[in-house]
């Protein structure tokens, strides 16, 4: 009998999705950790301008035009980019579920009017949406976060969708109707148990795009002004590309880890999760 | 009165009739086994029953009332009068769930209150069945086949229902596990006076567990008889050929070596004018090409429907 | 004089990762007989069709033994050779004929590319042969059938193309792996009445491997039992269906419902074979000792070959069942 290996432990055995883990862990621990590491506002002037990564022991990666700290605003920027990417998309996904199981399980006029909805929101630019919506309103943490959400959920929707219907008839759903159970336990109790494998998968995706997404509306400075981000420190550093590069690598270094390391996290659930890749 | 009277179904799949105008009846305390080859609508009739698939025309009564006008809350008190075992139990059991969820839920959804009656009735049925005590924390996907079938089983009776349609229970079985599953159901139908409502394409399976059998062909059906009757008299031209076609009845050194129907099954969505099985058949005459026989009593409770069936 | 056997397979062992599927299995077929290998899931039959192509999936490993096929020693040729005999002097016909032929081609193309990866001739020839082939198995309209695609034909029609490739190059052995189980039984009897006919056409040898003994008493000239991966019985058909004498076997006979039998459910239980195939898997002596009432101590500890019962073609691997005569010899 070949014993059955569980996600976790494929997972685990994965190179590149535990290398992709373990900076994600990075990421999300700067950004726990960054009211006690750098309990000063980021956006506190305290040193010269313009000092370079490695040239002071204080501030080992530098300081920026108006003498703000690198490192302390890299580290609160993990804190944004990690608070808003995760929120977001757990706003997309729970839309995205909802819609697409109600769609996916009952088909029908339901399906066709949940479907066209679902179309309506992905013919419109992802990002020139999320301007709009952030602009209409006063840009907060809030609201780029359900902004965001809002975007990223008819993909979520589509693919709950796909699964919801094809799970929808094989026999143990049929058992469950035999049984009287009411639609809302059969959806959610039998059959989004076993949908949650391509749900996971892309959350890792939808992550990383909420939070570039984030980045470059802050870069755009359409984000909180109040706060700074990966991207405002981007586009701060736009000016000083030829002089200071610093400025806008370092930021824009900790932003690509971030998404690769996203990236690489979701292919690795995916091997883990992927039946096809487990041991008969 | 009969526990379940069937008039006329019919069950629509776009194009397609695979239940096509069926009639039968279930008596309280016996095993109707429905028999017949791929396509010819055994296992739909038998969702249609439990109202598992929309019907396009006819009735179901179920202990005198017609529960093919009933929907959502009204039909839910019958759900738990008829139940079903399926083929696969590999699909028809929830993989993420443990058995003993699994087993619990139907008796939580309806009103049965409180985990210990819940967990006694559970363990009651799991143990009845023979199913280990610590089965009931496990997966179901850590059993063998013939054990998720007793825990398919076991989620069909827990409600403790009059009808059980059993689709094809044994057929993904190994052979030496049937034997065991088939005393189990003739074992459980006494203790708990059921009804079965037995679909299979295997003769020698339906030969030992039914008191009656009904014969089906492209949606129809074609021959109704109890057991003595139908095994000592086959009327019905396709049922003879069914029967003669089972492998292993000759004798070690004259074997049973010949193909008694030709010809495919026809098309389904395209059934032949007139007789739908005449274009197999040795007997076939210019009414069977012109005129479908209707199904009719030729001999006492023995229905064939053919031109030449006769006493 | 004994005619050299065609294919004669010694003390074969197939594991997969770290699970014996085969455990030492030895079986003849000679040249024009139908040698029919019988057992449930898990008996190793399938792995042992596979094998005998070198069709074992990547996971599978041959760890010892010996597949002569015409005295040629078929796990030692290299892989050019192997090409050669697959398809050519051995064929095999699967269970599933909706998965085994590729939906988004025609019939006619299909068995060309079979004929002519072991044949240098023109694509017009292939095609004509390929309809003569298709005449053989008996598709009615033929020249019009092979430019269909799959899906059109039913699945017995679909069975009988896949036959069709399978004997495109006049195979020696052909090897039928479940050929009608998924197949209804009026198609069943039909399929086998015709690879037992091109059979006996082609003096091929036909390796028929299933789970049905009534097929095998149909269809068999002899028959060897199988489970945990070790042959428990090997006799003439005759022979085994008048007096197996393995409890297995007999275990096996009887709990499978006869249409020839008046068994009902009102007066009689079914023969059960208690416990299930799962508890073979690690069992050092006779792997159907945990579900056998007769089993000794020493059945579990001490692994049954099969010797000669009684008649000198009738094998038997069982101690406690050989018939008295010969049970000394067991020891």
């Amino acid at each position: 009998m070949i014993p059955r290996r569980t996600p976790l432990a494929l997972f685990l055995r994965n190179p590149t999705g535990v290398a992709g883990l373990s900076i994600l862990l990075l990421v999300i621990a700067g950004a726990l950790l960054a009211p006690v590491l750098f309990p000063d506002d980021p956006l506190d002037m305290v040193t010269r301008p313009f000092v370079w990564p490695l040239q002071d022991a204080a501030y080992p990666l530098g300081s920026d035009s108006l003498g703000r700290d690198v490192l302390a605003g890299i580290v609160h920027g993990a804190r944004v980019s990690v608070l808003i990417g995760f929120a977001s998309t757990v706003v997309g996904v729970v839309i995205g579920t909802l819609v697409g199981a109600t769609a996916g399980y009952f088909g029908g006029r339901t399906d066709d009017a949940l479907v066209r909805l679902m179309e309506v929101f992905q013919t419109f630019p992802p990002f020139l949406l999320i301007i709009v919506l952030v602009s209409i309103t006063e840009p907060s943490v809030a609201t780029i976060t359900l902004s965001i959400g809002i975007v990223s959920w008819p993909t979520i929707g589509r693919l709950v969708r796909a699964e919801f219907r094809s799970l929808r008839e094989r026999d143990f759903v049929l058992a469950a109707r035999g049984l009287g159970y009411s639609a809302a336990r059969i959806v959610f109790l039998e059959i989004l148990p076993n949908a949650t494998a391509p749900i996971v998968v892309t959350t890792s995706v939808t992550v990383a795009t909420a939070i570039l997404n984030e980045s470059a509306l802050s870069f755009l400075g359409l984000g909180d002004p109040n706060l700074v981000s990966w991207g405002s420190m981007i586009g701060a550093g736009r000016d000083q590309l030829r002089t200071a590069w610093y400025l806008a690598a370092l930021p824009g270094a900790a932003l690509v880890l971030s998404v690769l390391s996203l990236n690489l996290v979701g292919d690795g659930l995916n091997d883990a999760l992927n039946p096809r890749a487990r041991g008969r | 009165m009969p526990l379940l009277s069937v008039e006329a179904l019919e069950t629509r799949y776009g194009a397609l009739l695979a239940v096509d105008g069926v009639s039968l009846r279930i008596d309280a305390g016996e095993t109707l086994a429905l028999v017949g080859e791929s396509g010819c609508g055994k296992s739909t009739l038998g969702k249609t029953i439990l109202r598992l698939v929309p019907h396009s025309g006819g009735t179901v009564r179920f202990d005198g009332v017609d529960i093919t006008r009933l929907r959502g809350r009204a039909l839910k008190p019958f759900r738990r009068r008829m139940q079903m075992v399926f083929q696969d139990p590999s699909a028809s059991l929830n993989p993420r769930q443990t058995v003993g969820t699994l087993l619990s839920a139907p008796l939580r959804v309806h009103g049965v209150r409180g985990r210990t009656e819940r967990r006694r009735q559970v363990v009651a049925i799991a143990d009845r069945v023979g199913l280990p005590v610590d089965g009931l924390a496990r997966y179901t996907h850590e059993f063998s086949g013939g054990q998720k079938q007793r825990i398919g089983i076991a989620r069909a009776l827990i409600l403790k229902p009059e009808l059980v349609v059993c689709d094809e229970p044994v057929s993904a079985l190994d052979v030496s596990i049937q034997a065991q599953i088939l005393n189990l159901l003739v074992d459980l139908k006494s203790d708990y006076n059921l009804s079965y409502l037995f679909v299979s394409h295997d003769l020698g399976v339906v030969k030992y567990i039914a008191e009656r059998i009904a014969v089906m062909y492209l949606g129809r059906i074609v021959e109704n008889a109890p057991h003595r009757s139908l095994w000592s008299r086959p009327l019905h031209p396709y049922t003879q050929g069914l029967i003669r076609a089972v492998p292993g009845q000759g004798t070690p050194g004259r074997p049973n070596r010949v193909a008694p129907i030709a010809g495919d099954m026809p098309n389904p969505f395209n059934p032949p004018i007139g007789c739908r099985f005449h274009p197999r058949c040795a007997l076939a005459a210019d009414i069977c090409r012109t005129s479908d026989p209707p199904l009719r009593a030729v001999l006492p409770g023995h229905d064939v429907a053919c031109h030449f069936a006769s006493a | 004089m004994m005619p050299q056997p065609l294919l004669d397979v010694r003390d074969l062992f197939i594991s997969f990762g770290d699970t014996a599927a085969v455990r030492g299995l030895d079986f003849t077929i000679r040249r024009g007989e139908t040698l029919a290998l019988v057992g449930e899931s898990g008996c190793g039959k399938s792995a042992t069709a596979l094998s005998l192509l070198r069709l074992l999936p990547p996971a599978g490993r041959v760890v010892r033994g010996s597949i002569l096929f015409e005295d040629r020693d078929i796990l030692r040729l290299r892989e050019k050779e192997m090409r050669r005999l697959r398809g050519g002097a051995i064929s095999m016909v699967f269970q599933e004929p909706m998965t085994s032929l590729n939906s988004v081609l025609t019939i006619g193309p299909q068995i060309t590319e079979a004929i002519r990866s072991h044949d240098r001739i023109s694509a017009r020839v292939a095609r004509a042969r390929a309809i003569e082939l298709l005449d053989l198995v008996r598709i009615p309209e033929a020249h019009r059938r092979i430019d269909e695609y799959p899906h059109s034909l039913s699945g017995g029609m679909r069975q009988r193309v896949m036959i069709a490739m399978a004997v495109a190059c006049r195979p020696r052995l052909l090897i039928a792996d479940e050929p009608t189980t998924a197949l209804d039984v009026t198609i069943q009897a039909q399929v086998l009445e015709l690879l037992d006919h091109l059979r006996r056409d082609l003096s091929m040898g036909l390796l028929l491997i299933t789970h049905d003994l009534g097929l095998v008493s149909d269809w068999a000239d002899r028959v060897v039992v199988m489970y945990g991966g070790r042959k428990c019985e090997e006799a003439p058909v005759e022979t085994l269906f008048r007096s197996p004498l393995h409890p297995y076997t007999r275990g096996l006979m009887a709990c499978s419902p006869k249409l020839a039998s008046d068994l009902f459910f009102r007066n009689g239980r079914l023969p059960e074979v208690s416990g299930s195939v799962a508890s073979a898997a690690d069992v050092a002596g006779c792997p159907f000792a945990p579900r056998c009432a007769s089993a000794l101590d020493s059945c579990r500890n001490v692994r049954p070959d099969a010797k000669p019962a009684g008649h000198r073609d009738h094998l038997l691997a069982c101690p406690v069942h050989a018939p008295a005569e010969h049970a000394l010899a067991f020891g």
